[in-house]
């Protein structure tokens, strides 16, 4: 059973002018769908194929070992991804249980978005930057490439059930946003999308 | 004990790693002024490599993001030395992964300015002498040796840089792949440097790096190399 590029909620254009058409349209059409094409390879004919790719990530240590990596990498892209459009919407206000934790567990809104900006500033080359609900709280990290929460401390060196997430490839901004990443985060304020990630945290209590 | 641990190990040769170095070989001399690092000018203009590279990307790659690596390390930098003057350990060891990642930029573009050339300076030229000989026999070819190279790079998860490097020890070539910005230090010292970071093709080549992979030998400037080479 064959993991497949799930389509997105929206147009292309959707997230104008916040995340360019040109930049959703590469990375979901080629990006992503690379990702789930090498996934399908790498796993071909292991068990693990018929399990959602939420649940392989978290089972890496059943793949062999010269697979283990292209796994990682891919089915990591591939989770990464498919949360990620799913977590961009425009409109969206942030409220109720969810603005109460983060209201708790930062002070304030404001300092939680600092903490959050300065964090998927500063992650070297390529990886994401997440909330996460672990251990009763919330909390900000930060995932080197395609590694995932999802993964476990052992692999990704962190863990915990992403609310929402950013991708800081250069990929995910550079047509628009050119050098100037702090900008994009900026941005990302405008479309993240406050229902899915209250959904996501109802669901991870 | 604290002031002794720091006069040997780690933080030393990270230093030395990331300081200019003065060396019997045609080695790097990253340019300073008073003790900065600046900003080297490029050895073309910023068109120059066309097709293969295109100007805007030779502009941000260079103005942009080589400028902020220096930017950057020079404020590591200051913030190290006051670190150590100050014996705070703690905080030099938490500036030394800054150190790493932009003084290894720094390090990494420098080079690979002066490896990469326009038509009309050489660019794309093959070796000669010496290294075009050890290719020979490292590789069997300069061809295989590209494939090789290019495998490498496609093999980088993530951002990072494929080298042909010369082991310090044996004198033989190898290819190596850094992640991010680390730099060649150590055992190997760099010969040829590819940028595998998407803001070096991303603008022309979008997510077709293979293509870039490819068509960048047209603008390596082998003479570069051969300096490089012992």
């Amino acid at each position: 059973m064959a993991f497949t590029l799930p389509e997105l909620p929206y147009s292309y254009d959707a997230l104008e002018p916040h995340f360019d058409q040109e930049t959703m349209e590469i990375h979901h059409s080629r990006h992503h769908q690379t990702y789930v094409n090498s996934l399908n390879a790498a796993l071909e004919g292991s068990e693990l194929s018929g399990l959602a790719v939420d649940e392989v990530i978290t089972k890496l240590d059943q793949v062999p070992a010269e697979k283990r990596t292209a796994v990682r990498n891919h089915g990591g892209g591939h989770s990464n991804h498919s949360f990620f459009w799913k977590n961009l919407k425009i409109g969206t206000t942030l409220s109720g249980d969810l603005k109460a934790a983060i209201e708790k567990d930062f002070g304030s809104f404001e300092t939680f978005q600092q903490q959050f900006e300065k964090a998927a500033t500063t992650v070297f080359g390529s990886g994401w930057a997440w909330l996460v609900k672990k251990d009763a709280a919330l909390k900000i990290v930060t995932t080197h490439n395609q590694d995932s929460p999802l993964m476990g401390e052992a692999v990704a060196g962190t863990s915990g059930f992403p609310i929402i997430g950013l991708d800081v490839w250069e990929h995910a901004y550079y047509l628009k946003y050119r050098n100037k990443r702090p900008d994009y985060i900026k941005a990302y304020w405008e479309v993240v999308n406050w229902d899915e990630a209250s959904r996501r945290y109802k669901q991870s209590s | 004990m604290s002031m002794t641990l720091l006069k040997t190990g780690a933080l030393r040769s990270a230093l030395r790693a990331s300081a200019p170095t003065a060396s019997k070989r045609a080695a790097l001399t990253l340019t300073t002024t008073r003790g900065k690092a600046t900003l080297p000018d490029l050895p073309y203009d910023y068109a120059a490599l066309e097709p293969t590279i295109n100007g805007k990307i030779m502009e941000l790659h260079h103005s942009k993001h080589h400028q902020t690596y220096v930017t950057s390390y020079n404020t590591a930098s200051d913030k190290m030395q006051e670190a150590l003057h100050n014996g705070d350990v703690q905080t030099q060891i938490a500036t030394l992964p800054l150190l790493n990642f932009h003084g290894g930029g720094h390090t990494n573009h420098s080079l690979f300015w002066e490896n990469l050339a326009p038509k009309n300076q050489g660019g794309g030229e093959p070796p000669s002498g010496a290294l075009a000989k050890s290719i020979d026999d490292h590789f069997g070819s300069l061809e295989k040796m590209k494939e090789k190279f290019n495998t490498a790079l496609a093999g980088i998860q993530g951002s990072g840089w494929a080298w042909l490097v010369q082991d310090s020890q044996t004198g033989a070539l190898q290819i190596k792949t850094y992640a991010n910005q680390d730099p060649v230090v150590g055992q190997f010292h760099p010969v040829l440097g590819i940028d595998a970071w998407e803001h070096a093709y991303y603008l022309q080549y979008e997510n077709r790096k293979a293509e870039y992979f490819k068509n960048i030998w047209e603008v390596i400037n082998w003479k570069a190399a051969d300096k490089r080479f012992t």
